[in-house]
Protein backbone atom coordinates (compact mmCIF):
# COMPACT_ATOMS: atom_id res chain seq x y z
CA UNK A 1 0.00 0.00 0.00
CA UNK A 2 1.32 3.50 -0.76
CA UNK A 3 2.21 6.22 1.65
CA UNK A 4 -0.24 8.62 0.80
CA UNK A 5 -3.36 5.61 0.42
CA UNK A 6 -1.49 4.80 4.98
CA UNK A 7 -1.77 8.25 5.33
CA UNK A 8 -5.31 8.88 4.03
CA UNK A 9 -6.50 5.58 6.19
CA UNK A 10 -5.46 7.09 8.84
CA UNK A 11 -7.08 10.66 8.43
CA UNK A 12 -10.32 9.21 8.29
CA UNK A 13 -9.98 7.35 11.72
CA UNK A 14 -9.16 11.12 12.75
CA UNK A 15 -12.10 12.48 11.32
CA UNK A 16 -14.49 10.11 12.97
CA UNK A 17 -16.37 10.86 16.27
CA UNK A 18 -17.32 14.50 16.65
CA UNK A 19 -18.46 15.10 20.47
CA UNK A 20 -20.94 18.11 20.90
CA UNK A 21 -19.82 21.46 22.06
CA UNK A 22 -20.98 23.34 25.27
CA UNK A 23 -23.09 25.91 25.40
CA UNK A 24 -20.90 27.70 28.16
CA UNK A 25 -17.57 27.40 26.31
CA UNK A 26 -17.60 31.02 24.43
CA UNK A 27 -18.76 32.80 27.81
CA UNK A 28 -16.08 30.80 29.82
CA UNK A 29 -13.25 31.48 27.23
CA UNK A 30 -14.61 35.15 27.45
CA UNK A 31 -14.62 34.94 31.64
CA UNK A 32 -10.82 33.84 31.11
CA UNK A 33 -9.93 35.99 28.51
CA UNK A 34 -11.14 39.28 30.30
CA UNK A 35 -9.22 38.68 33.07
CA UNK A 36 -5.96 37.87 31.45
CA UNK A 37 -6.47 41.56 29.52
CA UNK A 38 -7.38 42.98 33.11
CA UNK A 39 -3.98 41.69 34.40
CA UNK A 40 -2.20 42.87 31.50
CA UNK A 41 -3.88 46.29 31.82
CA UNK A 42 -2.93 46.11 35.79
CA UNK A 43 0.61 45.37 34.45
CA UNK A 44 1.08 47.95 32.10
CA UNK A 45 -0.09 50.55 34.28
CA UNK A 46 2.21 49.90 36.75
CA UNK A 47 4.80 49.74 34.10
CA UNK A 48 4.11 53.53 33.16
CA UNK A 49 3.67 54.21 36.62
CA UNK A 50 7.40 53.42 37.24
CA UNK A 51 8.71 55.21 34.55
CA UNK A 52 6.47 58.38 35.06
CA UNK A 53 8.09 58.22 38.74
CA UNK A 54 11.65 57.77 37.88
CA UNK A 55 11.36 60.34 35.05
CA UNK A 56 9.78 62.61 37.82
CA UNK A 57 11.96 62.06 40.21
CA UNK A 58 15.19 62.81 37.48
CA UNK A 59 13.78 65.97 36.79
CA UNK A 60 14.02 67.08 39.99
CA UNK A 61 17.37 65.48 40.98
CA UNK A 62 18.51 67.43 38.26
CA UNK A 63 16.81 70.88 38.87
CA UNK A 64 18.01 70.78 42.28
CA UNK A 65 21.62 69.45 41.27
CA UNK A 66 21.86 71.02 38.13
CA UNK A 67 25.13 68.82 36.84
CA UNK A 68 25.14 70.40 33.53
CA UNK A 69 27.02 73.70 35.27
CA UNK A 70 30.37 73.98 35.08
CA UNK A 71 31.88 73.51 38.30
CA UNK A 72 34.15 76.57 39.10
CA UNK A 73 38.13 76.23 38.52
CA UNK A 74 39.61 75.51 41.72
CA UNK A 75 43.37 75.72 39.82
CA UNK A 76 44.66 79.94 38.78
CA UNK A 77 45.52 79.39 35.15
CA UNK A 78 49.26 80.33 34.19
CA UNK A 79 49.91 83.69 33.44
CA UNK A 80 52.06 83.84 30.24
CA UNK A 81 53.56 87.63 29.00
CA UNK A 82 55.49 89.44 32.08
CA UNK B 1 -12.31 57.02 5.82
CA UNK B 2 -14.94 54.68 6.80
CA UNK B 3 -12.68 51.41 5.26
CA UNK B 4 -9.84 52.95 6.79
CA UNK B 5 -11.54 52.40 10.77
CA UNK B 6 -12.53 48.94 10.03
CA UNK B 7 -9.15 48.16 9.25
CA UNK B 8 -7.81 49.82 12.21
CA UNK B 9 -10.08 47.57 14.73
CA UNK B 10 -10.84 44.75 12.67
CA UNK B 11 -12.78 42.96 14.65
CA UNK B 12 -15.70 43.67 16.96
CA UNK B 13 -15.94 41.64 20.93
CA UNK B 14 -19.22 40.33 19.69
CA UNK B 15 -17.73 38.62 16.64
CA UNK B 16 -15.59 36.11 19.26
CA UNK B 17 -19.07 34.65 20.20
CA UNK B 18 -19.48 33.89 16.67
CA UNK B 19 -15.69 32.72 15.83
CA UNK B 20 -16.68 30.25 18.88
CA UNK B 21 -20.10 28.86 17.32
CA UNK B 22 -18.48 28.58 14.15
CA UNK B 23 -14.74 26.92 14.70
CA UNK B 24 -15.38 25.57 18.71
CA UNK B 25 -16.66 22.19 17.09
CA UNK B 26 -13.55 21.59 15.24
CA UNK B 27 -11.42 23.15 17.64
CA UNK B 28 -12.71 20.82 20.41
CA UNK B 29 -12.17 18.26 18.27
CA UNK B 30 -8.37 18.73 17.30
CA UNK B 31 -8.16 19.05 21.53
CA UNK B 32 -10.14 16.09 22.32
CA UNK B 33 -7.33 13.91 20.03
CA UNK B 34 -4.77 15.81 21.52
CA UNK B 35 -5.80 14.70 25.13
CA UNK B 36 -6.70 11.14 23.85
CA UNK B 37 -9.71 11.78 25.76
CA UNK B 38 -13.52 9.90 24.67
CA UNK B 39 -15.60 12.98 22.47
CA UNK B 40 -18.62 12.62 25.00
CA UNK B 41 -16.56 13.27 27.88
CA UNK B 42 -13.04 15.44 27.85
CA UNK B 43 -13.06 18.09 30.43
CA UNK B 44 -9.40 18.23 30.12
CA UNK B 45 -9.51 18.89 26.42
CA UNK B 46 -12.16 21.43 27.39
CA UNK B 47 -10.17 22.92 29.64
CA UNK B 48 -7.35 23.79 27.16
CA UNK B 49 -9.40 25.25 24.58
CA UNK B 50 -11.23 26.91 27.03
CA UNK B 51 -7.27 28.47 27.82
CA UNK B 52 -6.00 28.85 24.32
CA UNK B 53 -9.37 30.32 23.59
CA UNK B 54 -8.68 32.98 26.21
CA UNK B 55 -5.94 33.77 24.68
CA UNK B 56 -7.09 34.62 21.45
CA UNK B 57 -9.96 36.69 23.02
CA UNK B 58 -7.21 39.07 24.52
CA UNK B 59 -5.44 39.61 21.57
CA UNK B 60 -8.67 39.94 19.63
CA UNK B 61 -9.03 43.74 18.50
CA UNK B 62 -4.87 43.33 18.09
CA UNK B 63 -5.80 40.60 15.91
CA UNK B 64 -5.12 42.91 12.21
CA UNK B 65 -4.93 40.05 9.94
CA UNK B 66 -3.97 37.09 11.90
CA UNK B 67 -6.40 34.29 11.65
CA UNK B 68 -8.02 33.86 14.99
CA UNK B 69 -8.32 29.84 14.10
CA UNK B 70 -4.54 29.61 13.48
CA UNK B 71 -3.89 31.29 16.91
CA UNK B 72 -6.18 29.34 18.31
CA UNK B 73 -4.84 26.19 17.41
CA UNK B 74 -1.37 27.38 17.67
CA UNK B 75 -1.89 28.54 21.63
CA UNK B 76 -3.67 24.84 21.86
CA UNK B 77 -0.47 22.72 20.09
CA UNK B 78 1.96 24.71 22.37
CA UNK B 79 0.02 24.63 26.09
CA UNK B 80 0.22 20.39 25.26
CA UNK B 81 3.62 20.38 24.07
CA UNK B 82 4.75 22.56 27.02
CA UNK B 83 2.64 19.91 29.39
CA UNK B 84 3.41 16.79 28.11
CA UNK B 85 3.81 14.90 30.98
CA UNK B 86 0.34 15.98 32.16
CA UNK B 87 -1.48 14.33 28.88
CA UNK B 88 0.73 11.56 29.09
CA UNK B 89 -2.07 9.46 30.30
CA UNK B 90 -3.93 7.47 28.18
CA UNK B 91 -7.72 8.49 28.46
CA UNK B 92 -9.49 6.33 26.35
CA UNK B 93 -9.45 8.49 23.27
CA UNK B 94 -8.68 7.05 19.46
CA UNK B 95 -5.00 8.17 19.84
CA UNK B 96 -4.20 6.98 23.60
CA UNK B 97 -1.71 4.76 22.27
CA UNK B 98 0.80 7.21 20.96
CA UNK B 99 2.42 9.17 23.31
CA UNK B 100 1.68 13.14 23.58
CA UNK B 101 4.26 14.59 21.04
CA UNK B 102 2.82 11.92 18.56
CA UNK B 103 -0.47 12.83 18.94
CA UNK B 104 0.13 16.51 18.25
CA UNK B 105 2.38 15.66 15.18
CA UNK B 106 0.15 13.54 13.62
CA UNK B 107 -3.29 15.80 14.27
CA UNK B 108 -1.31 18.81 13.17
CA UNK B 109 -0.13 17.62 10.33
CA UNK B 110 -2.76 14.75 9.09
CA UNK B 111 -5.82 16.45 10.25
CA UNK B 112 -5.08 20.16 10.22
CA UNK B 113 -3.21 19.84 7.20
CA UNK B 114 -0.30 21.85 8.97
CA UNK B 115 3.02 21.95 6.72
CA UNK B 116 5.76 20.15 8.53
CA UNK B 117 8.26 23.44 9.11
CA UNK B 118 5.38 25.28 10.80
CA UNK B 119 4.44 21.99 13.14
CA UNK B 120 8.37 21.82 13.59
CA UNK B 121 8.43 25.92 15.00
CA UNK B 122 5.34 25.54 17.38
CA UNK B 123 6.98 22.08 18.89
CA UNK B 124 10.20 22.89 19.12
CA UNK B 125 11.48 19.98 16.99
CA UNK B 126 13.47 19.99 13.35
CA UNK B 127 11.83 18.73 10.41
CA UNK B 128 13.29 15.86 10.21
CA UNK B 129 12.21 14.58 13.72
CA UNK B 130 8.34 15.79 12.73
CA UNK B 131 8.87 13.30 9.96
CA UNK B 132 10.09 10.61 11.70
CA UNK B 133 7.33 10.93 14.63
CA UNK B 134 4.17 11.38 11.51
CA UNK B 135 5.66 8.05 9.81
CA UNK B 136 5.48 6.48 13.45
CA UNK B 137 2.52 7.96 14.71
CA UNK B 138 0.92 6.52 11.29
CA UNK B 139 2.19 3.01 11.67
CA UNK B 140 1.48 2.47 15.13
CA UNK B 141 -2.42 3.87 14.61
CA UNK B 142 -2.55 1.24 11.37
CA UNK B 143 -1.64 -1.59 13.19
CA UNK B 144 -3.59 -3.85 15.48
CA UNK B 145 -4.13 -2.38 19.35
CA UNK B 146 -2.39 -6.12 20.60
CA UNK B 147 0.01 -6.07 18.24
CA UNK B 148 0.82 -2.56 19.37
CA UNK B 149 0.94 -3.10 22.82
CA UNK B 150 3.03 -6.36 22.51
CA UNK B 151 5.47 -3.69 20.36
CA UNK B 152 5.46 -1.52 22.98
CA UNK B 153 6.30 -4.16 25.88
CA UNK B 154 9.12 -5.33 23.80
CA UNK B 155 10.15 -1.82 23.82
CA UNK B 156 10.17 -1.30 27.30
CA UNK B 157 12.09 -4.16 27.79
Amino acid sequence: MSRDRREEEVRRMLDAGLGPLPADLADRAVERGGRRLRRQRQLRMVCWTLVLAAAVSFAVWAALVEPWQVPPTETTPDIYGW
Amino acid sequence: MRERQIERHPRHPRDFEAFVAGAGGRLLHVATLLTAEHPGHAPAAEDVLVTALSRTYARWDRMRGEDPYDHTRRELAEHIARHVWRFRRPRGGLLGRLPPQERLVLVLRSYEGVAVEQVAAVLGLTGERVETLYSHAVATMRSRPAVAAGRRLEGAR
